[in-house]
């Protein structure tokens, strides 16, 4: 912990933002202050890393005992019957829905995020690009319970006819297969998803598009390009780092959603037959739980749902760290 | 030396096997054609990006329109009706019309200010740790792990205080807990943001400070936190209203009561997300659509509140450079 006064050698290497290190500050060791102000400092940051592995740690302890108790295979099982003697659940549904719902929310908020990043930062007037970006950001600090609400009441009647009229003309294919279920499908959760997330999409997005070295586009541009090729062939290579980063970011809130979710979905019936459906119902991890909340009376019920949370941590745990990796790559590339 | 004798080879002799057209010969007959027939199609595929882009930011401008007009057309007359700012929800049953929010307007304002109390110290020293003192294997791993905390689901947080607080500590539920919960959600935002705001102090300030022999925590007390302050602040009410409308902590950790309750640590817990919750199910009566919407409106303009005083700091007390 010599680090925290300033003293040792190790000063010498760059932090972790390259803008390093402030050699006067050696002058100070050893003042009461120095310690208790940067001791208050470090402990802080140990304490997220702390607070962080604790999550992981009392999600594992607290899963483990049910895990063992259970009948039915937790990776494969459809059946979610954690009370009882005999408990039997497992989470093949929710990963489904989960993984399903957040795929197509990806597959629509990408290319929709990425072209209104594009606006804003190439086509966009530039009277309009702060208020423009303004309003998306807006989108953001909408609360999700919101989203839930209005997805309910007023986006649900509309989307219904466009559900059936797919199911209607491409029913014969699989996923677009109909189920009865006219309410809070995969489908709709998705779309939903989509626009909750989008505005992390775009922000990130433009983010890098700003940063496009103007010589780069300008060089495209005197070598004939037109717009759209100058974008495609000197901002997009530029960005996608930071749009695949930022992909990620969003998946991962789509993944964790919780709230809005909860909102829409319709639950199935026990031993419903499956269904590759995107127009069947079914819960995502989140909105399983907090359906449940009521019902962790005792340990092993609450153990099995916390072993659902705790395959929603490990999965975006993962996505997160593609995002940050991603990140750091292209840092490493640019700077 | 060698490089000399290598440039004058082509000069002196055709190299077998290449065609022995200049560069530059071959782009008149191309650009020839190029003016034609590829040279529309270039610049109408220009024009369909063009015409898709802003298609894009009309599309996305749609939701937004949508869902702030749905709520002030549907829940504007709920605010102006006097017992929404005095009132509570007791005695009131899903088919009764009205009633106040007050009970959770001052809950969610209490719990997310509690909530601040804690997150804020640990947030802004953190970042002060990772930009002024971090380097090293530790300051990477901080970094991190603070990534991966503003990844973690909100029902994930509320799980893990639940496993904490009610089923390792035997604690029941409170409005307490969940604030525990949003601590953790609110963490990252502050440490993000201050670190953002430190960065932008510049380094002539520190040196200055460390020239006169004011020690370094003085230094970054007096002088780089008083810099960056407004644009922390910008950034806890950022925070705040990003932790004020989290539904799910609440969910799990506060049930909601229809009374005015201040005590946060023992019963039930009072919030506008739950009491909008709290009439999911009888969404298709007009009296709870009613105080839905009311509800989710005034949640919306207390976030826009938090966000719009926030940039307005931000845009007076910038650091200039």
């Amino acid at each position: 912990m010599s680090t925290v006064t300033g003293a040792s050698a190790a000063d010498q290497t760059p932090g972790p933002d390259g803008r390093r290190p402030l050699q006067a500050d050696q002058a100070s060791t050893g003042r009461v202050g120095d310690r208790l102000f940067g001791g208050a400092a470090t402990v802080s940051g140990v304490l997220v890393i702390v607070l962080v592995s604790l999550i992981a740690i009392f999600l594992i302890v607290q899963a483990v005992p049910a895990l063992m108790d259970n009948s039915a295979n937790f990776f494969t099982s459809r059946v979610w019957a954690p009370g009882g003697d005999q408990p039997a659940f497992g989470i093949l549904e929710f990963l489904w829905t989960t993984v399903t719902a957040s795929t197509i929310a990806m597959a629509l908020s990408v290319p929709v995020g990425v072209a209104v990043a594009l606006f804003l930062t190439q086509y966009a007037p530039s009277w309009m690009r702060r208020p423009a970006a303004g309003l998306v950001d807006l989108l953001a600090a909408v609360p999700s319970i919101v989203y839930g609400l209005w997805g309910l009441i007023a986006f649900a009647p509309v989307f219904k006819p466009v559900q059936s009229f797919i199911q209607d003309k491409l029913g014969w294919f699989p996923l677009f297969a109909p189920t009865g279920i006219s309410g809070g499908t995969i489908c709709f959760i998705g779309v939903v998803l989509a626009i909750m997330v989008l505005p992390i999409v775009t922000a990130l997005s433009r983010e890098v598009f700003d940063q496009t070295p103007t010589a780069h586009k300008e060089g495209a541009l005197a070598l004939g390009a037109t717009q759209w090729e100058m974008i495609r062939t000197a901002v997009l290579p530029f960005g996608r780092p930071g749009v695949i980063s930022a992909s990620m970011l969003a998946l991962g809130r789509a993944l964790g959603e919780t709230i809005a979710v909860t909102f829409l979905v319709s639950a199935l019936a026990d031993g419903n037959p499956w269904s590759w459906s995107l127009f069947n119902g079914g819960e995502t991890f989140a909105s399983k739980i907090a359906n449940n909340a009521s019902e962790f009376s005792n340990p092993n019920k609450t153990g099995a749902y916390i072993a659902a949370g705790l395959v929603l941590f490990v999965l975006t745990f993962v996505v997160n760290s593609i995002a940050r990796v991603v990140i750091e790559r292209r840092k490493a590339f640019t700077e | 030396m060698s490089t000399a004798t290598d440039r004058r080879v082509p000069d002196d002799q055709v190299v077998p096997g290449e065609t022995s057209t200049p560069p530059g010969g071959r782009s008149g007959r191309e650009a020839l054609s190029e003016m034609s027939n590829p040279h529309r199609a270039r610049a109408v595929k220009d024009v369909v990006a063009k015409v898709v882009m802003w298609a894009a930011f009309f599309l996305a401008m749609v939701p937004l329109v949508w869902i702030l007009g749905t709520v002030v057309a549907k829940g504007f007359h709920m605010l102006t009706t006097a017992t929404w700012w005095t009132g509570n929800q007791r005695n009131i049953n899903s088919d009764d019309f009205g009633g106040g929010a007050r009970h959770a307007i001052e809950g969610t304002l209490q719990m997310v200010g509690f909530t601040a109390l804690i997150a804020v110290p640990i947030g802004i020293l953190t970042a002060v740790y990772l930009v002024e003192y971090g380097r090293g294997r530790l300051a990477k791993a901080i970094s991190f792990t603070v990534d991966i905390l503003s990844g973690v689901p909100s029902i994930v947080a509320a799980l893990f205080i639940y496993a904490v607080w009610v089923t390792a500590f035997g604690f029941s539920r409170s409005g307490f807990a969940a604030a525990l919960a949003l601590v953790l959600l609110m963490i990252p935002v502050i440490v993000r943001s201050t670190e953002e705001m430190l960065k932008l102090v510049p380094n002539e300030l520190r040196e200055a400070a460390y020239a006169l022999g004011v020690p370094k925590w003085a230094t970054v007390v007096k002088i780089v936190l008083r810099t960056a302050f407004s644009g922390i602040v910008t950034g806890v009410l950022l925070g705040i209203a990003r932790v004020m409308g989290e539904t799910a902590p609440l969910l799990i950790l506060a049930p909601y009561t229809k009374n005015f309750q201040r005590d946060l640590f023992n019963g039930n817990f009072p919030t506008l997300p739950m009491m909008i919750n709290q009439d999911r199910g009888d969404f298709a009566l007009a009296t709870a659509a009613e105080r839905m919407w009311g509800a989710a409106l005034t949640l919306i303009l207390l976030v826009l509140l938090l966000n719009v005083i926030g940039r307005v700091i931000a845009h007076f007390g910038a650091v200039k450079k």
